[in-house]
């Protein structure tokens, strides 16, 4: 307990000071794909879903963001909600048909319903097709503070991913976490004792979608436009390998693995060109043969035997 | 009359595709009873419970709980009827502390199942009533130890202080004892004797010496189907169980006590 309040205490203070010794805007990309870690860790790593298609809610959210801010006039605060509680509901309706399945069937029904919504986004005229949502304007936060200013942004950002971070926490260690832990850990024995498992799932499903989209809709704010890319399927790819890399199932695990992937891909990106796409499979083979654990569960399993050893 | 039993099943048939598992199945349970449910391998004795517990759909037949049909129930609301199972392999939730075992089946009562934005020490208020069944068991000074690493007896253990949590009307124990050496066996039936006051248990079991000592009804099944019925003494006896069993169990079957 103490040991991670000085994990969140060092956390913060790095990132309260990182936009001065980094630039901000792939810091705040950053916060953005660690924010949807985070929630897609809730369900593969607490509740023990495995969704393939959780770029739909990035994506989606994005969408709307941009939609809302930019054409309907909405303030950036509010398009943020707007697009999150958007991505609930859609959460809702793909949760509600995936969770009648369990394992693999779970995964490939999220993953078809993800595509079924890339392809809508497609063919709509308000996404801008291949062109993607341009031009979306950041705006007055509360109407009084600017947004274009990159710090301003950045503060926000950060206040929008320490919310996301702490709601996932929160929920981790609430009387619902629990019984989502007993669930992953025994579902019949969960079932035998009472519970509706299918509806703890659900609402874990919601949870996270919304999550995931207030994620999108913030990276929308940060890019100024939204595009097909978010709804990809290689983005739920993506989103896969950095809760593994980081480590599932831990706090810190998915703000690890997307602060190290977001980062290689920036860095390399300029200088190997499309290998990157060979060296993101690389990571991925050596995490699940032998760093199975991820960057934050192996250095806690290390951490344990030190202190077990003397 | 039909308040005497508690649960009744009304020629219960399970076919998986063409194999018929539960063959008509006609199980009357007494009120405050332990009914033991024995018989070979594969007579579907599990199949059984999967039924009364809705884990599995029956094929045909019905199933009566207090004189109410609940053969369309949901699993989960079996449960709160009343109903709670525990399983052939052991069912405990292994990276749970064992006293958060036994508060997982306390919590539903709290009505705060679903609040993902309370912190988890409300569930303190728990704790008291968690330790008295620990206690009940003989568990308490391993409250905060990881279920996982518990003893295979007390594992079994932890899972009869959680089923009797939910202060089910009607247990239902599969092979409560199995895989378990002779300190063990012991313990747990006189565990299954201490916690059947006032409520009813239907057990699967294997150990001759654990049905003989304490149950009130035996039901003997055979290829899905019923083969014989009453108390220890006589069905030990019947020829048709004898040669049901075949082989060294049925020396275990006449002399429970050498066990
Ligand atoms: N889901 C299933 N699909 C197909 N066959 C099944 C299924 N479940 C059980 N069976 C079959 O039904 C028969 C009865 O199985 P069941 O598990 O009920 O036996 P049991 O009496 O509990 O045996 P044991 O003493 O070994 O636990 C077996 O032949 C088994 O192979
Ligand atoms: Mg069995």
């Amino acid at each position: 307990m103490n040991r991670r309040g000085v994990g969140y205490g060092l956390l913060l203070a790095l990132l309260l000071v990182a936009p001065y010794a980094v630039y901000p805007v792939l810091v705040m990309k950053i916060l953005c794909f660690a924010l949807f870690a985070c929630a897609f860790n809730l369900l593969i790593g607490y509740t023990g879903l495995l969704s393939f298609g959780h770029a739909v809610f990035l994506g989606t959210a994005g969408y709307v963001a941009g939609h809302s801010i930019k054409v309907w006039g909405f303030p950036p605060e509010l398009g943020l909600i707007f697009a999150a509680l958007t991505a609930a509901a859609l959460g809702w309706v793909i949760g509600s048909l995936a969770i009648r399945r369990s394992g693999i069937y779970f995964a490939m029904i999220t993953l078809a319903l993800a595509q079924l919504m890339y392809f809508v986004f497609l063919q709509v005229p308000f996404t801008g097709g291949e062109d993607g949502l341009q031009g979306v304007p950041r705006g007055k936060l509360l109407g009084f503070i600017d947004l274009t200013d990159d710090l301003n942004l950045y503060y926000f950002v950060l206040a929008i991913f320490v919310f996301g971070f702490w709601l996932i926490n929160r929920t981790i260690h609430s009387p619902f976490g629990q019984v989502l832990k007993a669930i992953r850990e025994n579902e019949a024995r969960a079932i035998s004792l009472g519970y509706d498992v299918a509806k703890y799932k659900l609402l874990a499903f919601v949870l996270s979608a919304g999550l995931a989209g207030l994620a999108g809709a913030t990276k929308t704010l940060v890019f100024r436009f939204a595009t097909l890319t978010d709804a990809h399927w290689h983005t739920s790819g993506e989103v896969v390998l950095m809760t593994l890399l980081g480590g599932m199932g831990t706090v810190f695990g998915p703000v690890a693995g997307a602060a190290t992937i977001v980062t290689l891909q920036n860095e390399l990106a300029d200088k190997v060109g499309s290998l990157v796409t060979v060296i993101m499979g690389a990571i991925f083979v050596f995490c699940v043969l032998v760093f199975r654990r991820g960057i934050v569960g192996e250095l806690g399993a290390l951490y344990k035997k030190m202190t077990g050893a003397r | 009359m039909a308040e005497d039993f508690i649960l009744e099943t009304r020629h219960l048939v399970k076919e998986f595709k063409g194999f018929v598992a539960v063959n008509g199945v006609d199980l009357k349970v007494r009120r405050g009873h332990i009914h033991a449910l024995i018989g070979p391998n594969g007579a579907g004795k599990t199949t059984v419970f999967n039924l009364l517990t809705k884990f599995l759909a029956p094929t045909r037949g019905s199933i009566h709980f207090n004189g109410e049909d609940i053969t369309s129930a949901q699993p989960a609301q079996i449960a709160r009827r009343g109903i709670v199972r525990s399983f052939q392999i052991s069912a405990v939730f292994p990276h749970l502390s064992v006293l958060e075992n036994v508060r997982i089946a306390l919590q539903r009562k709290l009505g705060t199942s679903f609040h993902f934005w309370r912190p988890e020490r409300t569930l303190d208020t728990l704790n008291g009533r968690a330790m008295e069944l620990l206690a009940q068991v003989g568990l308490e000074s391993f409250a905060d130890m990881v279920a996982v690493e518990l003893p295979y007896g007390r594992k079994r253990a932890l899972e009869i202080a959680t089923t009797l949590a939910l202060e089910p009307e009607l247990m239902l124990l599969d092979e409560p004892t199995q895989g378990m050496g002779h300190e063990d066996v012991a313990l747990v039936r006189d565990l299954i004797k201490k916690v059947s006051v006032n409520r009813t248990v239907l057990m699967v079991e294997h150990n001759m010496g654990v049905v003989a000592g304490i149950s009130d009804t035996i039901t003997v099944l055979a290829r899905g189907a019923v083969l014989a019925e009453g108390a220890y003494d006589e069905v030990a006896v019947n020829p048709l169980v004898i040669e049901a069993y075949m082989g060294t169990e049925v020396e275990e079957l006449a002399s429970p006590a050498g066990h």
